[in-house]
């Protein structure tokens, strides 16, 4: 017999015999904050994210735009910010490494957490979002769920071959529990909440 | 009446081991920041040799008593240990909290997890036949010698001679870098803590984090005969920017990557991993290889019940919201190949274990560990298996119950660890059914064996067990110290045995209670 036909022989020998039936999940949503915005604006910066306040009038991107400034390899996946390395002639990722600061798109972020959701449809390579040294991330603020029950209704977990929730930036404590951002990931994940470009829209 | 008792958060059970100062704070908008595994204040120890894990001996009974007995001694290390552990819990109290919902969430995914785990061939079953319509390439192993031989089949066939990984408990049990050096494959973890434990050539102590019971002097320790760093510098930033830099071009020429997984979703063929650091990302998205290694008992029916799981894992694991990084994989990337090893390992015999099959529902969160205040103090090495803390005292006798004969014995039974637990394991009633077990097997010693004959007899008719529980506190209050702190009675060592209650709470009970039913 074959290791699968072994595995599956001992456990069908070993179910327990017990009637188990598979529970109704409720989507607990009804308490939901006032705003999903500010919710998700508090628990993005609990997690040791920063949210980019866009500014009332003049350019929007301007916060994103200061923060880019003076760094050399810029990487943006998205059409509002223009970097100096084209994701589109990355052949390893490791091409990628020298990255200071990559642009990408949520697909969407989750309140309850301060999360956003980034696809390899977003990514383009997947590696960016780990490689770079900094990660800000464009949110269109129709695109927060209150929290993960909804989250994962959505189609990018089945449409998507990757799909990460990003929660803040890398981080670790594993010594003394002395907090740390950027233990092997990127060192900060800012996010601005900018609406997706008219024709763009996804959802 | 006083509200004194309300933040009972800030109580610390080793006030002593507060930092003066918190120059490494993170502060954001006025607020010290304790996401992740971070304390919630700042702790501060003295410098103090690194006490080791249990004596290792073959196939003979760990004596768990002993490496306890040498991590107590080391009064920095155990204080610590301690104090970092009982914070990670009552940052998962504060967290629970914060969730009107949180017993239904327990009582979901305990539910969820039992229907799976009785329906286990069926899911399986269903998530291969998903994953393989995805592009993934999906093996089965029916032990950790299998697994290891298919990992370094798969690699061979690439020519890879490189491997980074994320952490894996799984790995850990099939002895995974040891083999991998045997024929070899150079094997670099990426998690901080574990790739210090790796440099140390030390197993990891906790299943989240596991080089918990080191202090920064000892990874500073580490770090310079390894690394390169300087061994006088201690500074926590330092140390971890220079693992940091040491990784990233390891990172950048593995030929291959491998993740273990927290969950595997059976209706969309996915697999999630959880991390704080981002590095099982880079393991998997940066060689064009990825490897994931998984134990069958993973597995969960649809996308709607992983909902429940991961807003209960962070949690109750560190007491953060979320893990910084939960990636869903349910295929190879463009130009990438991904694998996944499904392992039995003992799992499919547990599962027909009536008193024990539940504890297959375990994700490995670590919760049950933090709260133990006999795993607090001993630290994870003294138990000398893969998995310590009440979680392993349960799970370690099914892979050798001579070996881990002791284990079940490192527990006072208060089952703090099964109120915890997030899937609702009855973590402490398996502890005592282990004993029972063991004593029937021959395998436990005959000093133990007599305690658990007289404890049985009594637990067995409950009169007999109140009026003895009674004389017992009447005993405790009573008997001159020598009798209680004696030789025979190890958890009397280094510690005091709690006050005595006035009153037995069934004698409360019936004198307040009582009446009214």
């Amino acid at each position: 017999m074959s290791s699968r036909d072994d595995i599956l022989a001992s456990i069908r020998a070993n179910l327990p015999r017990v009637d188990r039936p598979l529970p109704h999940v409720p989507l607990f949503d009804n308490d939901p904050p006032g705003s999903l915005l500010s919710a998700f604006k508090d628990n993005l910066h609990r997690m040791g994210g920063v949210f980019l306040d866009p500014p009332t009038t003049a350019d929007i991107l301007a916060p994103v735009r200061a923060k880019i400034a003076d760094a050399k390899v810029v990487c943006s996946t998205v059409p509002e910010i223009a970097g100096n390395r084209d994701i589109a002639g990355v052949g390893a990722p490791r091409e990628l490494a020298d990255i200071d600061f990559a642009v990408v798109r949520a697909s969407f972020a989750v309140a309850e957490t301060g999360s956003v959701l980034l696809s390899d449809a977003d990514l383009r390579v997947n590696g960016v979002a780990y490689l770079a040294q900094h990660l800000i991330v464009l949110l269109d603020p129709a695109d927060i769920v209150v929290n993960l029950h909804h989250a994962y209704r959505r189609p990018e977990f089945r449409d998507r071959h990757y799909a990460s929730f990003h929660t803040g930036p890398s981080a670790t404590a594993d010594i003394e529990g002395v907090l740390i951002h950027g233990a092997q990931g990127v060192r900060s994940l800012s996010v601005l909440p900018i609406a997706r470009a008219t024709g763009n829209r996804i959802h | 009446m006083s509200t004194t008792r309300e933040r009972t958060d800030d109580a610390m059970l080793h006030p002593e081991m507060r930092a003066g100062a918190d120059p490494d704070a993170i502060i954001r908008g006025g607020r010290r920041l304790d996401h992740a595994e971070g304390t919630s204040k700042p702790l501060r120890p003295a410098p103090e040799l690194q006490p080791r894990g249990a004596k290792v001996r073959g196939n003979r009974p760990i004596d768990q008593q002993e490496a306890a007995a040498r991590f107590i001694a080391a009064t920095e290390h155990e204080k610590m240990h301690d104090e970092r552990l009982w914070d990670l819990r009552q940052k998962r109290d504060r967290e629970m909290h914060g969730i009107s919902e949180w017993e239904e969430l327990r009582s979901l995914a305990s539910a969820i997890k039992e229907h799976t785990l009785t329906h286990l061939d069926e899911y399986l079953d269903q998530f291969e036949a998903k994953a393989r319509s995805n592009g993934i390439h999906v093996h089965w192993a029916r032990d950790a010698a299998e697994h290891n031989q298919i990992v370094h089949g798969i690699l061979r066939d690439h020519g890879a001679t490189s491997l980074i990984k994320s952490k894996s408990m799984l790995t850990e049990e099939c002895g995974f870098r040891h083999y991998m050096a045997s024929v070899g494959i150079e094997v670099i973890e990426t998690d901080l803590g574990e790739r210090i434990q790796q440099l140390d050539n030390e197993d990891p102590s906790h299943v989240v984090v596991p080089a918990v019971h080191k202090l920064r002097t000892d990874v500073a320790e580490v770090f310079s005969h390894t690394i390169g760093t300087d061994p006088g510098n201690t500074d926590v930033h330092y140390l971890a920017e220079a693992q940091r830099e040491a990784t990233r071009p390891l990172i950048l020429k593995a030929d291959a990557g491998m993740t273990g997984a927290n969950f595997v979703v059976a209706e969309t063929g996915t697999f999630v991993v959880c991390t704080n650091e981002g590095n099982a990302d880079l393991s998997a998205n940066v060689p064009k290889l990825h490897i994931a290694s998984i134990g069958i008992e993973k597995i969960i029916p649809r996308l709607e019940h992983l909902a429940v799981f991961v807003r209960l894992l962070s949690r109750s694991a560190l007491g953060s919201p979320m893990t910084q990084y939960t990636s869903h994989f349910r295929g190879p990337r463009a130009g990438g190949e991904m694998h996944v090893v499904l392992v039995d390992n003992g799992r499919s015999e547990r599962l027909g274990l009536e008193e024990f099959w539940t504890s297959l529902k375990c994700i490995r969160c670590g919760a049950c560990m933090n709260t133990c205040p006999v795993y607090r103090r001993s630290g994870g090495l003294s138990y000398g298996a893969t998995y310590s803390g009440p979680i392993g005292l349960i799970i370690d006798p099914t892979f050798n119950a001579r070996k881990y004969s002791n284990l079940p014995f490192a527990s006072s039974l208060n089952g703090s660890c099964t109120n915890v637990c997030p899937v609702k394991i009855n973590i402490h009633e398996q502890i005592y059914a282990w004993r029972r077990v063991l004593v029937k097997q021959h395998e436990v010693p005959l000093v133990k064996k007599a305690a658990m004959k007289a404890a049985g007899v009594l637990l067995s008719q409950p009169t007999a067990y109140r009026a003895a529980i009674a004389s017992a506190d009447t005993a405790l209050a009573h008997l001159p110290r020598f009798v209680i702190y004696n030789g025979l009675n190890a958890w009397g060592k280094h510690r005091e045995v709690p006050h005595p209650p006035k009153q037995t709470f069934h004698s409360w009970y019936h004198a307040n209670r009582g009446a009214k039913l």
